[in-house]
Formats: C-alpha cells, structure tokens, sequence
C-alpha cells in the first residue's frame, strides 16, 4: 500500500488553513484525525494534490462545558478525549456513549467528532445523538462563520452542505432541558469495532402530563442519518406507557428506508429500528425521570 | 518536497526527511529499520501497526510521517531498550504461550501497555475492550487475555516493591 503522492501543509491558524484551501482549490483536503482519508487514499478513491493538517491549529482541540450555554466541541477534539470527559459522560451521556463503542481505542485516539460528521456516512456513530440534542456546527470560510443546525447538515452519502472553502470549526449541543433524556444504541455484527448496521438516537423532554417534546433520529438506515418525525408526532403530547413506547418502535420501523448491503439486509435493519427505538426509548424515558 | 521532521522513537531523537505522503509505519520500518511495528490491513483495523505517539496508541498506517513532527514514540523495541532483559508484559506474553506467530504480538503489547498504564489491574472485559481493535489470526485471544492479567499483576507488584525499597 502506497500513497498517491500530495503536498503537505500544516497552517497554525486557521486563517491560514482557509488561505490555503481556498488557494488550492477542488484537489485540497482537510486532514485532522485522518483515519477516513488515509483509508480512502490508500484504497484509491481519493487522490488529494494537498493535504491540509489541522491538528496543528492552536485553540480548535478544545472542550467546553457551561452550565447556561451548553458544550462546545473543537473540531479536532479526539473522539477519545470526547469519550472521557467528565461534563460530557455526566450531562450527555447518550454522546458519551456514542463516542465509547465506536471503532477501537486507536481511532478513538486519532479520529474527531468533526470528521465523523464531516465524512458523512449514513452510518456514522456521532450524528444520531448529536441530530437528537439539537446540536449546531459552525462551518469557517474566509468569507466569514455561519452556524447551522446538524439536521440541516448532511445531503447524501458523503456529502454535506458544506463547500469546498469552509473548515468546520466546533460543534455545540445545546445544555439539555430540565426533565429531559437522551440515549443512542448502536448494533453490528461485532460489537465495536464494526460500522453500526442500524443506530438510533433519542432526545425527549416531559412534564407532568407526558412527553412535551421528542426527536427520534435513525442512522444507517437512509442516505444520510434522518428523524423519524411520524414517530415524533406519536410520542409528542402523551404519556409514554409500555404500550405507546411499543407502538412508537413499530412506526420508527415502518419510516426507517434501509438497503440490504454487506452489513445487513434491509428487513432486518428494519427489525432493529423497531428493537433499537423501543430500547432508546425507554432509556430515555429512566433517564428523564432521574434529571 | 521533502519534510525535515525531528522526533523521539524510544527515547531516541531522529532527524528524518521525508514525502509527505509516507505513513509513519512506512518510516519506522523502512527507514529506521525498526521492523518490530508490523504492517497488517492498512486501514486501522488489525492493530499490527500500533505504536504509541504521546502517550496514546494509534495506527502508525493511518499516520503521516510529517505529523509526528516534536513528538515522542514509543514501539515494541521501547518494551525492552536493553535487548536481553524483557519487559513484564512481553515476559508475561511468553509466559502464558500468548504468542504463535507473532504477527499480532507487537501490536498487543502496545495496547496492553497503553491499558495497563491507565488501568494497572483490567478485568476481563476491560482487558478485551482494550485488544478490541487487534486481530490475532492464530485466534490465541485466551492468552492474550490472561497474559495482560498476568503483567498487570507483575508490573502492580513490581511498582509496590520500588515503592516499598
């Protein structure tokens, strides 16, 4: 295995880094954790003229928690970093979780949440909990920063709303309501260390008459991660009994849009959805209940 | 164009120049001959490759050369600098017969080592979760596992011992 060959830059701002990617146009690509390009490069499918670092980029590994404004996550903040840090196992831990069964302790230790986002597979771990939270990513050009909300992020398989002279920058999750859970659960073949062949993430906030709001959001079973609005609308308004967390389950089922590939095949993602759903669900409601 | 980079490979400091489209694990074996780090799937799913950079395991095929740049690492010849005396985990690796043919060893000692650092006494599932990004073809995961008990418990005791002295 070789490389194809490429220039290598690695700005310490990040105005440089969008100097040079607006000054090396359509063959420049961004490389932070790197283990989604090097794998595409070395199987051929990418062939960058330049390649980009941003691990040397002061100020963009950060981590940041307030108890008003919520959790802001720099672009190339490890998923391992992500995976251990104490406001995000206590105050996101559906997030926390996503980021612990992902890969193996050597991705976690070089990949980002950005890059997963970034990437954009449908079956990428971080975008169902973070889609769930109500999470934003803010996207850098030279033109300027626009913010924009994860749901309206991803367009297909890879790609995004991005353009080619912007740099995701963080990610924000808003600081969860009072009386609200979230939880993501992921299944594959072998537990980790595969790409999730169904993931669903839940976010839920009640009162004392029921649920007052719900986002359900299925990943790996559509071209890019989706909510389940009908689901929603069921959930929405009412008392999460046994039998309504059940009913929800079978309709996330019926709205889930799977293809049968080498993971799975596309009915049996479907019982998954329906699996995975009542059991985020549920968790989701315990955890509501103990916040 | 070549990249002049400086790092520490097991304490040593090597000054290098290199195309930046070599990966670190082309650099350790192929330059600095050190051949211990093996070269498995080249996408980060085998752990063969792993070595430590600043104190993290990560895939050497998955790393640039030109990133490591000012940093340290460490590889399976770091366990035993001396090259006689061997290091607790490699001694408890012969020990419980945890190595067949070897490919997978080096790799699995880094993450035993990287585990046992922060974890000096795993249980049995920490102990898996820790190998879970590493495959061993000769399927001898049971030792593996006991082996890394095993040099949990020498490296504790060891500790214990410069403490007590």
């Amino acid at each position: 295995m070789r490389l194809p060959k490429f220039e290598y830059l690695a700005p310490k701002t990040l105005e440089s880094a969008l100097s040079s990617l607006a000054a090396h146009g359509e063959g420049a690509y961004l490389f932070a954790g790197g283990t989604d390009i090097m794998v595409k490069m070395s199987h051929g499918r990418l062939k960058p003229t330049c390649v980009i670092g941003l691990m040397g980029i002061e100020g963009l590994d950060g981590i940041s928690f307030h108890p008003k404004d919520g959790l802001t996550i720099g672009a190339t903040a490890r998923l391992s970093e992500v995976a251990s840090h104490p406001d995000i196992l206590k105050h996101y831990p559906a997030l926390a979780h996503a980021v612990q069964v992902m890969a193996n302790v050597e991705i976690r230790n070089m990949g980002t949440v950005a890059g997963n986002l970034c990437n954009a597979a449908p079956s990428a771990d971080t975008a169902p909990p973070l889609v769930a939270m109500g999470a934003k990513v803010t996207l850098a050009s030279l033109k300027g920063e626009r913010r924009l909300s994860l749901d309206q992020f991803f367009k297909g398989p890879g790609l995004t709303v991005m353009e080619r002279a912007e740099i995701m920058t963080s990610i924000h999750v808003p600081l969860p309501a009072p009386k609200s859970g979230a939880s993501y659960m992921r299944i594959s073949a072998r537990c980790g260390v595969d790409i999730a062949a169904v993931g669903v993430g839940v976010m839920a906030t009640f009162n004392g008459s029921g649920c007052k709001a719900a986002r359900i959001v299925l990943g790996a079973v559509a071209p890019v991660p989706i909510r389940a609005l009908k689901t929603e609308g069921l959930m929405k308004g009412r008392k999460w009994t046994q039998d309504l967390i059940i009913r929800g389950s079978d309709q996330a089922a019926e709205e889930a849009k799977p293809i049968s590939d080498v993971r799975a095949s596309a009915e049996w993602r479907k019982r998954m959805v329906a699996v995975l759903t009542r059991r985020t669900l549920e968790e989701a409601l315990e955890r509501a209940e103990r916040n | 164009m070549k990249h002049q980079i400086r790092f520490k490979v097991n304490g040593d400091e090597y000054s290098v120049a290199v195309d930046p489209w070599r990966t670190l694990n082309e650099v350790l074996r192929e330059d600095l001959n050190l051949t211990g780090t093996k070269f498995g799937c080249g996408i980060g799913d085998c752990g063969a490759c792993a070595v430590m950079l600043d104190g993290r395991t990560v895939s050497s095929c998955l790393t640039l050369a030109v990133s490591v740049d000012g940093k340290n690492i460490t590889t399976v010849e770091g366990l035993a600098p001396s090259g006689e005396e061997l290091h607790p985990i490699q001694e408890a690796f012969v020990k419980t017969g945890a190595i067949q043919c070897g490919f997978c060893t080096a790799g699995m000692e880094i993450a035993a080592l990287d585990l046992l650092s922060h974890n000096p006494s795993p249980t049995e599932k920490e102990i898996r979760a820790g190998l879970s990004g590493h495959l061993c073809r000769c399927t001898g995961y049971n030792q593996i596992v006991e082996a890394i008990s095993v040099a949990g418990k020498a490296m504790t005791n060891g500790r214990g011992e410069e403490v007590g002295r």
